[in-house]
């Protein structure tokens, strides 16, 4: 008995000693950003840090301006969930709902593999074959742009989308589909009208997911955009935050490496924000089960 | 049972790290022992010229190899690995001298493993601020003194090349300075301003803070006033990217750029971008690597020894391989 209890005693250790590392990581990172990077958007002003349409860290006169790292990070996520969210979305019902067992099975399968593939993959394929593509395409003289790096997030959000939705879907009770049939509804009708509603909360938060994926992701980003701080648009080079700091972190010093920091910690509240949504829509799902 | 076996999983996790560090260890050990019982004269040789090779390969070389290569210099040559000097010299200036003088350095350390060299990466100025304060033992400027800059010495340590690379397809050879200047600038938008076809011009370059664009800028008297259309974070992704697009012109450091078939790299002002036009200066885009020395301060012993080591001829191969030129 007592060698048993010194051993259950141990293990409970071990389990909140692990427990409280992920914690104590959480609290370090955090207040490390906060401190590394409070600095510099002190010392250049929040407003002209957050809203200066102009970044040139290097020049004689710097000028750390990030609005068109923050914008280029917003309408590339935004794009990507553009093209993402109804091919995922339709993925997943296809999968929950329309496709058989052995079609599935192969369909779920590349959906896993291409949540596999790494990053800088990605951005590979995007860099020697969607690259020159657009810049035929479009007849650019420069294929790498805004547009190259929403194609490519869009294709990375997708795993995420339609795992978490397809989740959500097979998760509806049938009464609520075999009633909507019932009452003379066609299956897409039931699927839109009855299903999606549904799961909506666990749809959402696959959405969400998405997006932090999307806003978080650096390499591949890197890698297709080109990384030249213009104000974002479609056909031009942009810069996103991740990528702000990827780019210049290895030559920085002084003041350009505390305001790369500074773009760290602003990241850092983006995907805060996002995560707590994605919290609220968890919950708000669980609660509607209930 | 569950308890048991978690615990052993646990035990076997917390193991294998611990064996883990030994086995390094061991590896290092052998590879050592088995270098020392070597005793044929060309054997040894030849193993030195492997471990240089393999060290010049890559920086991130294993340990081993650079234990090898230690424990074979000490053979073959004693008076090779000086014990006696020791004390730290401080080094301080350009960002853009990161890459030569952090393999000058290891190299250094190396030979003289009781000196610590640190290198603190300021900038050209504050490179040469330092060196005529005394703050730093020796100034680093990836330009010339000026004239105002007095009592001050200046060694060349290296010469960094940059070529102006375009597309092969592009029938563009010859470009003058002011031409350059003017396709990276946005004054000239197309290439049959300057003798090309008529197509427009995409300008690929480097991230702010790259010591490649600090110099061709400065170089090129086009300080800030770029525009881009792409800023990549290597050399490589820079040939790269020029070696795709029809309508590219880029730049990256010589000796790479020479290397690759994929890209065409232009002669300015008539002048053929080779080692040897850069070392007689005739070639435009190039720029010097000074180490700065106050007059009035003396070198401390170790200092001394790292200043003549960077600038003896057997250092060559570590400034190439860092991208630039021995003058």
């Amino acid at each position: 008995m007592k060698v048993r209890d010194t051993i259950e005693k141990f293990m409970n250790g071990l389990f909140f000693v692990c427990g409280m590392v992920s914690i104590a990581m959480v609290v370090l990172i955090t207040a490390y950003m906060v401190v590394s990077g409070l600095p510099a958007i002190i010392e250049i002003g929040p407003i002209e840090f957050l809203f200066g349409t102009e970044w040139a860290s290097t020049a004689a006169d710097p000028k750390y301006g990030i609005l068109p790292f923050i914008l280029a990070s917003v309408y590339g996520t935004f794009g990507a969930c553009l093209i993402g969210v109804p091919v995922g979305l339709m993925t997943a019902i296809f999968l929950s709902k329309i496709a058989g067992k052995k079609t599935a099975g192969v369909v779920r399968t590349a959906v896993e593999l291409l949540s596999g593939i790494p990053s800088v993959v990605y951005g590979l394929v995007g860099a020697i074959i969607l690259v020159p593509l657009i810049m035929n395409l479009f007849e650019l003289k420069n294929g790498t742009c805004l547009l190259a790096a929403i194609l490519v997030l869009a294709v990375m959000i997708l795993p995420s989308i339609i795992s978490v939705s397809e989740t959500a879907l097979s998760a509806v009770p049938p009464e609520y589909e075999e009633g909507s049939l019932a009452l003379g509804a066609t299956e897409m009708e039931t699927y839109f009208k009855v299903s999606l509603p549904a799961a909506r909360s666990g749809v959402a938060a696959g959405i969400v997911l998405g997006i932090g994926r999307a806003v978080g992701e650096a390499m591949a980003v890197m890698m297709v955009a080109g990384n030249v701080a213009n104000m974002p648009s479609l056909f031009s080079s942009v810069t996103f935050l991740t990528t702000a700091i990827a780019k210049e972190m290895s030559y920085s010093s002084g003041l350009q490496r505390q305001a790369l920091y500074s773009i760290g910690l602003i990241l850092f509240l983006f995907i805060m924000i996002i995560n707590t949504v994605m919290g609220r829509l968890l919950k708000k799902g669980d609660g509607d089960k209930k | 049972m569950k308890r048991i076996s978690a615990l052993v999983l646990a035990l076997m996790m917390v193991l294998s790290l611990a064996a883990c560090g030994s086995s390094t260890d061991s590896t290092a050990d052998t590879t050592e022992s088995s270098t020392e019982s070597s005793t044929e004269e060309t054997d040894t040789t030849e193993e030195e010229a492997d471990a240089v090779e393999e060290e010049a390969d890559t920086a991130e070389e294993a340990d081993a190899a650079e234990e090898e290569a230690d424990v074979v210099e000490e053979e073959t040559d004693t008076t090779e690995t000086n014990v006696d000097l020791s004390g730290t010299v401080s080094t301080n200036g350009s960002t853009s001298m990161e890459k030569v003088m952090s393999i000058l350095i290891e190299a250094f350390e190396e030979q003289y493993p009781d000196v610590t060299v640190t290198y603190d990466a300021t900038g050209s100025g504050a490179g040469i601020t330092a060196a005529t304060e005394g703050s730093a033992d020796i100034g680093l400027a990836s330009r010339n003194l000026k004239d105002e800059e007095t009592g001050l010495t200046a060694y060349v340590v290296a010469i960094d090349g940059i070529a102006v690379i375009i597309n092969p397809s592009n029938g563009v050879e010859d470009l003058t300075l002011e031409q350059i200047a003017g396709l990276f600038n946005g004054t000239i938008t197309n290439w049959s301003e300057v003798g090309g076809e008529d197509m427009e011009v995409a300008v690929i370059g480097r991230e702010a803070g790259s010591g490649t664009r600090d110099g061709f800028e400065s170089v090129v008297g086009v300080e800030d006033e770029c525009v881009y259309d792409q800023e990549l974070t290597s050399t490589g992704s820079v040939i790269t990217a020029v070696a795709q697009n029809q309508y590219a012109i880029g730049y990256a450091s010589l000796s790479e750029a020479a290397e690759d078939d994929s890209v065409k790299v232009i002669s300015v002002d008539g002048v053929e971008a080779t080692e040897e036009t850069v070392k007689d200066g005739s070639y435009a885009i190039q720029r010097n690597f000074n180490m700065v020395v106050s007059d009035s301060a003396t070198l401390s012993d170790a200092a001394q020894a790292f200043l003549d080591f960077c600038l003896s001829p057997e250092v060559a191969d570590y400034i190439a391989q860092a991208g630039a030129i021995q003058p």
